[in-house]
């Protein structure tokens, strides 16, 4: 398995957190997928492996929880709340102004390979919405209007990397 | 009658200019001087204050915290675990992620006494996979606390240990449900277990006796540990003491969180005076008062009955907006308090495309295994969603009754029950709208906000 020698580390750490080793089946796939940036099916073996697990019982946690996917996204991950308190205040049009600053639809990643857009359950911030989720960093009140301008930043951030 | 003033305790410090996140600062607010107090008792005070408090857990079910943790199984020889349910997923609730991000050392304390009181071996903090800056900011305030003895071994120099660690979920709602946590703890789908055992308090995380609190519950533990039982018991009203939170969010004013003494606010002052009242040139149609699974109340409807206060039945006739917002107001007029996240629609709302949403929902977080609510969740999107995207038909708003009415009690978590609500409650109340929507649909606005 192909990993940052930082994140071996964490994995050996965190098996210690519980008595029972497959406990760390979920902190395991959240590690790798943060490193590898998806699941791959050598993941899947590895851990498996390594948590002394049959294959079927991680790949049966990978397909349960929403949150882990089988295959690679963009660089940066929108996932706009879909859930009743953000649509009453127009999620569902932050989402497509999302789609269309990027030329992408639901689930897909641009073409530009910058961004994937998502919608999400219910994010715990009804008060502000609609809120969006960007990698690791919620984003509070945002209209189609503040998404532009969201999406313009995310450009200008890829722009200068390159 | 005028709204009471807000009373903050558990977000005293919520939003305060100049209060951060770190130990020192907790410390200059007189932090960890409770568990510094409690840890001379000896441990069956600790539950006895909180017996005494009358304390009804902040998740969602209200079950009072002190039987909770009377039940726990001592006599197995097997160590108790304690799990901080940090799952907030309930679509309406955010008051636990203030908390966590704003105030971590609170919850950290709390759930320290609790664990003192219970001796527990060894605690978790259960956070959604979705609030990954609240996990490294749980994660810091651990290490800061466990620097200063206050976590780890031999706490403040006493013969108890207990380590506390931060388990991230990976953003399935059905997690929140107490025995879908414990199986998602131990690395598994998070099928929640069939009952008996009724509480995890005798078999829980790994077989062993576990307690599973929320967050802000263990919040209020510090509290009372800190004032005494009965103290606590003096603010709020009998059966509700203590504060409660609201999480308001739709279409008011000032959308937000507020915390009163439980049971001294109404619906419509909370709504009117607190959240600043409808938006300019709309009027309140309807709201879900305690996250969305609770049912739906109707603006203009009446509850009547008789009702206890103190020793006497007394006769009741309230519009929604005279209900007190505690537990059992809510539960007698046929919704309840949950989770306190308060949803509010406006005469700008259609009703069918508002089920919608939520049905999407359920029908998203279903964990799958009982075929009643698998099946169940997923007709009732399938029904509605239908109705708003393709055609509507008359039979449909009873259509989608019967496939709710066919959930609740047959299913092994009580996730059956929050699926089928919204839609029982909706067509009760909305039942017109349902059945004349074909009709409606060919009038409404095309450029209407879009809500599935």
């Amino acid at each position: 398995m192909n990993l940052k020698p930082e994140t071996f580390q964490r994995i050996d750490e965190v098996i210690t957190h519980y008595p029972v080793k497959r406990s760390a089946t979920l902190p395991l796939l959240h590690l790798v997928q943060e490193d590898a940036g998806y699941i791959s099916e050598e993941a899947i073996l590895w851990i498996a492996q390594k948590l002394e697990l049959q294959p079927i019982n991680v790949l049966e946690v990978v397909t349960f929880y929403p949150m882990f996917r089988r295959a690679p996204i963009g660089r940066r991950h929108i996932k706009v709340c879909r859930t009743l308190s953000c649509a009453l205040l127009g999620g569902y049009k932050t989402c497509e102004t999302f789609q269309e600053e990027f030329k992408t639809t639901l689930g897909a990643t641009s073409p530009c390979g910058e961004v994937t857009v998502d919608f999400v359950e219910c994010l715990a911030s009804c008060g502000t919405a609609p809120v969006v989720l960007i990698d690791e960093t919620l984003h509070t009140n945002v209209t189609s209007a503040k998404a532009k301008e969201i999406s313009a930043q995310i450009r200008a951030e890829a722009a200068a990397r390159k | 009658m005028s709204a009471p003033a807000q009373t903050r305790v558990i977000f005293k410090h919520i939003d305060e200019p100049g209060y951060t996140n770190d130990i020192e600062c907790y410390l200059r607010h007189g932090g960890y001087e409770t568990l510094k107090k409690s840890v001379q008792r000896p441990p069956a005070d600790l539950i006895e204050e909180v017996k005494k408090s009358g304390l009804r857990g902040r998740g969602g079910a209200g079950f009072p915290c002190g039987v909770k943790w009377s039940l726990v199984d001592r006599k197995s020889g097997k160590p108790i675990y304690l799990i901080v349910n940090a799952d907030e997923s309930e679509p309406g609730t955010f008051k636990d992620r203030y908390i966590m991000h704003q105030d971590p050392h609170q919850l950290i304390e709390g759930t320290m006494i609790s664990c003192f009181a219970n001796n527990v071996k060894q605690a978790y903090i259960y956070i959604r996979g979705e609030m990954p800056e609240g996990a490294r900011i749980l994660e810091k305030a651990i290490a800061e606390a466990k620097a200063k003895g206050f976590v780890g071994q031999n706490i403040l120099g006493t013969n108890y240990s207990c380590e506390i660690y931060v388990h991230r979920g990976a953003g399935a709602y059905i997690c929140g449900e107490e025995t879908g946590l414990i199986e998602s703890l131990e690395g598994k789908r998070a099928n929640p277990r069939i009952k008996p055992p009724y509480f995890p308090a005798v078999l829980g995380l790994y077989q062993c006796p576990t307690i599973v609190n929320n967050v802000e519950t263990l919040c209020q533990v510090k509290h009372i540990a800190d004032i005494g039982g009965e103290t606590y018991a003096k603010t709020g009203t009998p059966g509700n003491t203590g504060t409660r939170i609201f999480c308001v969010s739709g279409h008011v004013q000032r959308p937000g969180y507020y915390e009163f003494p439980a049971g001294t606010i109404t619906m419509g002052q909370l709504l009117n005076e607190v959240c600043g009242g409808p938006l300019p040139g709309r009027k309140f149609k309807a709201v879900i008062p305690g996250g969305s699974s609770a049912k739906v109340l109707r603006f203009g409807e009446r509850y009547k009955g008789k009702r206890k206060v103190g020793a006497d039945m007394v006769d009741y006739d309230w519009g929604v907006e005279d209900v007190p917002m505690d537990f059992d107001s809510l539960a007698m007029i046929g919704s309840m308090g949950g989770s306190g996240g308060v949803i509010v629609m406006d005469d700008s709302v259609n009703m069918v495309e508002a089920l919608a949403n939520i049905n999407a929902f359920y029908q998203h977080e279903s964990c799958g295994q009982c075929t009643p609510c698998r099946e169940g969740s997923l007709w009732m999107k399938k029904i509605s969603s239908r109705m708003v995207h393709g055609e509507a038909r008359k039979e449909d708003a009873a259509l989608l009754k019967s496939v709710a009415d066919q959930i609740p009690g047959r299913t092994i978590c009580a996730f059956g029950e929050a699926c089928s609500w919204p839609t029982q409650s909706f067509l009760i109340k909305f039942k017109d709208e349902f059945e004349g929507y074909a009709e409606a649909k060919k009038t409404l606005p095309a450029d209407r906000l879009t809500l599935v």
